[in-house]
């Protein structure tokens, strides 16, 4: 298991140091100093053996943790755990940097002897944690309150504790796309996926019990469509629909979900229920590779006219419905290496050449469904003896739309608490369709 | 925490003042300045009394500051840490459980021996805590107590009360005591410490839909250690394994990974719940694509083994695998690593598109993978080869220094796939002669242009341009310039004789390197005493290059996969390769396939599981450095890609270098070529010699006889390469296993006219990886008709690779003349251990437990003793009788028989008095080795 834990600033000073094994001698904390941080190249793994020691790093901005064993480990456990960390810290003191690891010791000593015994990571929840590490000194707590923080580190749902009120029933979900698309410049799509996610934001009184439903292809086709009549959230339009229209379901590919969704039975039924942690949580990742709607469409046309000039020519298309806007739009043309000078002509958003980046950046603040613009460039060159031609590389694209690119629609999300006399009613639902591009690009 | 800047005495008094302060701000606000100084180093051990008087204190978070500072200091202070005491064992009983747990977890924590002692009450008390806190805290502990004192934990019944908890209603400590019994049990790798059942398996597959993210990685780790009973237990398994896949941690799905491609293989493969399974893997594997960077390297390391065990589970799932612009450098590599495993004709044209854009980048190590790549491509899809050499050809004009030279190493390649075909590009390659700096580019191009010299009008004065350099060149265009000029020389013998005996002279006369000198001299007596055999030699037809050169070894590949997710997944080594000490050099196998669907096929399984091993091996490109490769020049490096290191076990490996591994495919060759030096004057008639030899043998082999008479069987020696074969050098021995070590008992004869020097041993890869142990100990010259005895201790850690025979054995010596091979076979039952002697109780389990099928029938015919005498003559040989019954005037004896590999054999051996002949039955779960371990029977009990 894990023998110690090291965190470096970036000149490789140790600025928490905590050792699980005896097998860990503080020469580890020099070994990895040397070889990994004082290295002069780039970081060509992200594990690293020095003299049987194993070292695991990530780094946040210019802060290293490090994870060292001299066993066989889970190797991915470690990378998780570190993860974890990460996110523990910063739900404690916010960003992860020198100052805030400097003037939160004390505090990072105390999580890392709750999250971490003897190598073995415990729960590390930062709800649960919340409820017995605090900045503030623990105020004396009942037995009863003991008992409670004990049975929910340990418990089933260690994630979420008891005795939570809200006097508003309230939760968000967003739904977080983004969209990669590589094409032909004939159009043709080569490939095009989307990764999702789902982000619920939950300000719920008590355990409440949460069923989480969504247009899965294989879920409606086994209620057949009369079983359609049970959209229970209302809000699921909420801009849901893109200009693809009309699609039913979507095929997922693959999902995976926050560890509060009850695996089994989404095995067994498909059926997500959950209860959740309180706050945010991702609940779930998806990806999709079937009937994507591509917001825009780009299309290209260089002419090469003579040895010392091209012609650019790029329109672009947006493609959902009219009434929804895109914003954010950027589109980065690529020039050859040998440019000398560009003019550029734009209909719509700001166009300019970036000598330093070796491309025409046009931005478009916002774009309306089915609407089309473009931009035409001259672009001189300098003539060289250079006999390798020009690559080519691909036009990419960087925009926001307000909906879904998969086509992933929210059904309805049911909220049942046994306990307290709320009902699936009474909570307000907000939902949010938001689509970005990943890696969108088109050949030229 | 060693301590290195001082802190001024003045600070050390301020601080105890107020560490002994009546206000508790005060207190507490002066043990963070002590915590503090202590993280950047500062020597603050002399406050131990003041600090240790805080810890009696109601404040939780005082208290936890002075317990990390107990556990930092208590090792250096062992007699000051006795004052803590007292207040752990209070800390222990108090009201709060919290409390309770922090202190027993803290004691575990400091590593005093005077401090365990009081450590077991407390911490029997706290494994039986009413609050599942202190429990699942109890029960780490008992691993840091087992890490400091192992016998004390025995002692104390700690591990009892620990399996206990794998029953506890509180699925985070059933998933603790998991941990914790893990961890101790492969420190004790024959205990059978987790007694893993089918009750236990369904208590921990019902805690793991109930505990902590962490604690599901646990049980699924532990559940991968087990091996279910049949089929169905299998696939019951899996069934409730699946639904983890689906999980946000990487972890947890790689450990449900591992434990379905584990339990995979008992699954008949017409099963339809085999094919459903196969299909759930893959889309979660490329869902651990899209995790951060640190994961997905992780993950595209297993999927690398994932490809090579199953390739089918990702075969349309290549486009996952193109690399992105923003990955970084190591996701990369391993990204392009897996698709040239992926390549096939369905997609090799994207995949060409492709590499041929990352052949543009930046990243030097990147750029060559690709290049390399491309070759592999050309060499894997025959349709797609003309495209990848004029991709190659591309690149070549690019004229950026490391794409050309890279271009040439894998166009050699090209050329050895696919002779005559494009030998046209040869021109385009010799342009750029003078740009290649690196020798393994420099070395391509020269056997390049030796393979075509008919073809290059200017052959000559191309290599002679390379000869004026000559000592400063490596070894590798050493060779490859000597082997060149000499195929030169025997294609165009008029114009270039002046060269050839330059080179001879230069590798002969003025080289220190004795792999050089030694090939000069072959050359040079085999032109001149007979070309015709030269050419028969020097141009010999190469054996083709097989598609998948940097595939790992299927032994390894099998362990491998038992540890999906771990460092050794990462590394591509067994753990032992990097662990320190006994935990994790216990060797994991996937287990056999069993059940009814198949039964027929179960014997080959055991190594099915190794898959192509036996067929694909041979046609592997020996590895570098193979000396009797070298002389058909086929010695420069595999065209491996750069990138996983190669499958390297540590000291296994350090010999093997010398002969290397390509012994087989080329043996056969070896006879061909003792032949041609039969004509050498050098060698004796040794056909004389050959009985005084053989009798020699036999004298030694009765002094071995008389040495042990109550030891393990040896039998006599035989001449295992006669001197007609190897230049006059005869070798014969036998095995034998002498108080556990394993020796191989040489006896080498020098049957020629000159002094031998220099031996040196090898051994191909076997069955049961046997390895010497240590150098061949001949170290006084051996003269003309001198004889010597040698014992070579042979070690088990050896590289494995299943032979047939089962105990066939290939062996390389070498001496000062040359290389000799032969090959033996050795006796099972050396690799019979000492501790092979089973439970009772434990032999019946497992002898119901091995199938049926794996049972083989034996009779062993004109033997004359009685079961008493035959036991004990077993006995000798490891072969250990656990029960006798005697039914109806037949005596049944109960044996079992444990190999140096772990596996174990159990026997029935029936003898009815007046019978001489017996009848044995033998079950094992690697069935082949039946018929050696009968062989063996019959030659101890007839011996």
């Amino acid at each position: 298991m894990i023998g110690g834990l090291f965190i470096y600033n970036h000149k490789g000073e140790v600025l928490i140091s905590r050792v699980y094994r005896d097998d860990i001698g503080r020469n580890a904390v020099d070994a990895f100093r040397v070889n990994v941080i004082h290295a002069r190249q780039q970081v060509r793994s992200p594990v690293t053996n020095i003299a049987r020691t194993s070292f695991f790093h990530v780094k946040r901005s210019n802060i290293w943790l490090a994870a060292v064993t001299k066993q066989n480990v889970n190797a991915a456990m470690v990378f998780e755990f570190l993860y974890k960390m990460c996110d523990v810290m910063t739900a404690y003191f916010g960003k992860i940097s020198e100052e805030n690891i400097k003037n939160n010791f004390v505090l990072i000593y105390e999580l890392l002897d709750e999250i971490l015994d003897f190598g073995y990571p415990q729960n590390s929840e930062t709800g649960a944690l919340k409820t017995f590490i605090t900045q503030t000194g623990i105020k004396s707590q009942s037995k009863e309150e003991q008992s409670q923080i004990t049975s929910q580190v340990t418990g089933q749902i260690g994630w979420r504790r008891e005795g939570i009120k809200y006097r508003r029933n309230e939760l968000f979900l967003d739904v977080l796309e983004s969209v990669n698309l590589l094409m032909s410049p004939q159009g043709q799509v080569l490939s095009a996926h989307v990764s999702g996610r789902v982000v619920m934001k939950s300000y719920l009184s008590g355990m409440p019990e949460c069923k989480f439903g969504m247009n899965d292809k294989i879920v409606i086709d086994k209620q057949g469509k009369g079983g359609a009549t049970e959209e229970a959230a209302g809000k699921s339009d909420l801009g849901g629909s893109g200009g693809g229209g009309g699609k039913q379901s979507i095929a997922i590919d693959d999902c995976t979900f926050h560890q509060c969704v009850r695996l089994s039975k989404f095995d067994a039924e498909r059926s997500i229920s959950f209860i959740p942690p309180d706050g945010e949580c991702e609940l779930m990742r998806y990806r999709t590779t079937k009937d994507i709607i591509l917001p825009f469409r780009v299309i290209p046309l260089v002419r090469e006219v003579g040895r010392t000039k091209l012609e650019v020519k790029v329109v672009i298309k947006s493609n959902f419905k009219p009434s929804l806007l895109a914003q954010k739009i950027e589109v980065r043309i690529p020039t050859p290496l040998n440019t000398s000078g560009v003019q550029v002509i734009c209909m719509k958003g700001k166009a300019k050449y970036k000598a330093s980046e070796n491309a025409i950046v046009w931005k478009i603040k916002r774009m309306a469904g089915m609407k089309e613009s473009q931009i035409s460039a001259e672009i001189e060159l300098l003539p060289t003896n250079d006999k390798k031609k020009w690559a080519r590389p691909p036009i990419s694209m960087n925009f926001e739309v307000p909906f879904a690119p998969s086509g992933l629609k929210v059904r309805y999300l049911k909220v049942f608490e046994p306990k307290l006399n709320y009902s699936d009613h009474d909570v307000i639902k907000w939902v949010r369709y938001i689509g970005r591009s990943g890696i969108y690009e088109t050949r030229c | 925490m060693v301590c290195s800047v001082s802190i001024c005495a003045g600070e050390i008094f301020e601080l105890k003042a107020e560490l002994n302060s009546d206000k508790k701000e005060k207190k507490k606000e002066a043990v963070k300045k002590v915590i503090a100084s202590m993280t950047v180093g500062k020597d603050v051990s002399a406050l131990f009394p003041d600090v240790v008087n805080c810890m009696q204190t109601d404040n939780l978070e005082l208290k936890k500051l002075v317990y990390l500072y107990l556990m930092n200091y208590a090792k250096s202070q062992p007699d000051m840490a006795i004052m803590a005491v007292n207040t752990f064992v209070k800390d222990c009983e108090d009201a709060n459980p919290l409390i309770r747990a922090l202190a027993v977890r803290t004691m575990g924590c400091i590593r005093v021996d005077k401090i365990t002692e009081y450590l077991c009450e407390p911490l029997r008390k706290c494994l039986k805590d009413e609050d599942p806190y202190v429990r699942k805290t109890a029960a780490v502990c008992v691993a840091k107590l087992h890490d400091i004192n192992a016998q004390l934990v025995e002692d104390q019944g700690f591990l009892d009360t620990l399996k206990d908890l794998i029953s506890d209603s509180n699925p985070m400590v059933v998933a603790n005591a998991v941990a914790a019994l893990s961890e101790i049990a492969e420190s004790h790798p024959n205990s059978n410490l987790l007694d893993l059942n089918p009750q236990s398996i369904n208590k921990l597959l019902t805690a793991l839909n109930e505990c902590t993210e962490w604690g599901q990685i646990f049980i699924l780790d532990c559940l991968a250690n087990y091996t279910p009973r049949d089929d169905r237990e299998s696939q019951s398994i899996c069934e409730r394994v699946t639904p983890r896949l689906s999980h946000a941690n990487s972890a947890v799905v790689l450990s449900a990974v591992k434990v379905l491609m584990k339990f995979m293989e008992m699954l008949p493969k017409d099963l339809d719940y085999y094919g459903t399974l196969l299909k759930k893997l893959a889309p979660p594997l490329v869902t651990l694509l899209s995790a951060e960077p640190e994961l997905q390297y992780v993950a595209l390391r297993n999927i690398n083994l994932i490809v090579q065990k199953r390739p089918e589970i990702l075969k349309h799932e290549m486009k996952v695998f193109f690399v992105k612009y923003n990955d970084p450098i190591y996701v990369k590599l391993e990204k392009l690593d897996i698709m040239i495993r992926l390549a096939s004709q369905a997609n090799i044209a994207q995949v060409l598109a492709e590499l041929k854009e990352y052949a543009t980048e930046v990243d030097v190590d990147f750029v060559r993978k690709a290049v390399r790549a491309i070759g592999r491509c050309a060499i894997k899809v025959e349709q797609s080869a003309e495209r990848c050499v004029s991709t190659l050809l591309d690149l070549i004009q690019t004229k950026v220094n490391y794409v050309v030279q890279e271009a040439i190493v894998v166009i050699k390649d090209i050329f050895r796939k696919y002779p005559n075909k494009y030998e046209s590009v040869i021109a385009t390659l010799c342009e750029n002669l003078d740009s290649l700096d690196e020798p393994e580019a420099r070395a391509a191009m020269i056997w390049i242009v030796g393979e075509y010299a008919e073809r290059i009008d200017n052959a000559d004065e191309l290599l002679e341009s390379f000869l004026e350099g000559f000592h400063d060149e490596s070894t590798q265009v050493q060779l490859q310039l000597l082997t060149a000029i000499v195929k030169l020389f025997l294609k165009k013998p008029t114009e270039t004789q002046e060269l050839v005996q330059q080179v001879l002279s230069l590798a002969t006369q003025d080289s220190d390197n004795p792999d050089l000198r030694d090939r000069g001299y072959i050359y040079w007596r085999l032109l001149s005493t007979d070309p015709v055999a030269a050419k028969e030699v020097v141009l010999a037809e190469k054996p083709l290059i097989s598609e998948e050169t940097d595939l790992i070894e299927p032994t390894l590949l099998e362990e491998l996969i038992c540890h999906i997710g771990t460092l050794a997944s990462v590394y591509h080594k067994p753990p032992s390769a990097f662990v320190e000490g006994s935990r994790g050099v216990m060797h994991k196998r996937l287990p056999a396939r069993t059940g009814s669907g198949e039964s027929t096929e179960s014997p080959d399984v055991g190594t099915a599981a190794g898959g192509s091993a036996p067929e694909a091996a041979p046609s592997i490109i020996p590895s570098q450095g193979d000396l009797l490769g070298d002389l058909l020049n086929l010695d420069m490096a595999p065209p491996t890609t750069t990138g996983p290191p190669p499958p390297n076990t540590g000291m296994q490996m350090g010999g093997m270098d010398l002969l290397g591994g390509g012994l087989d495919s080329l043996v056969g060759i070896s006879h061909s070529m003792g032949a041609g030096f039969g004509a050498a004057p050098a060698v004796m008639p040794a056909s004389l010699n050959a009985p005084v030899g053989g009798g020699l043998g036999d004298l030694f082999d009765l002094g071995g006889g008389v040495g042990m008479p109550m030891g393990a069987y040896i039998p006599p020696k035989t001449v295992w390469l006669p001197a007609m074969k190897a230049k006059g050098l005869e070798i014969s021995g036998t095995f034998a296993r002498r108080a556990g070590v394993i020796q191989m008992e040489l006896i080498l004869t020098n049957k020629a006219m000159s002094v031998m020097t220099d031996f040196a041993i090898q051994f191909n890869r076997n069955s049961f990886g046997l390895a010497p142990a240590g150098p061949l100990q001949v170290l006084t010259p051996l003269g003309p008709n001198q004889t010597i005895e040698v014992s070579l201790p042979l070690s088990t850690v050896g590289p494995v690779m299943k032979m047939d025979p089962l105990n066939n054995l290939q062996v390389a010596v070498k001496n000062n003349i040359d290389v000799f091979y032969f090959s033996c076979q050795y006796p099972i039952s050396m690799l019979f251990v000492e501790d092979g002697k089973m439970e009772r109780q434990v032999f019946l389990a497992t002898w119901k437990d091995i199938p049926n099928d794996n049972e083989s029938q034996f009779q062993i015919k004109d033997c004359h003793l009685n079961s008493d005498a035959a036991s004990s003559k077993l006995q000798g040989s490891n072969i250990f009788t656990i029960a006798k019954r005697t039914v109806e005037g037949q005596d049944m004896l109960y044996m079992s028989i444990k190999l140096s590999n772990g596996i174990w054999v159990l026997a029935e051996l029936r003898v009815q008095a007046g019978n001489p002949n017996y009848t044995i039955s033998l079950k094992c779960r690697a069935p082949e080795v039946s018929q050696c371990v009968f062989q063996c029977y019959e030659a101890v009990l007839k011996n």
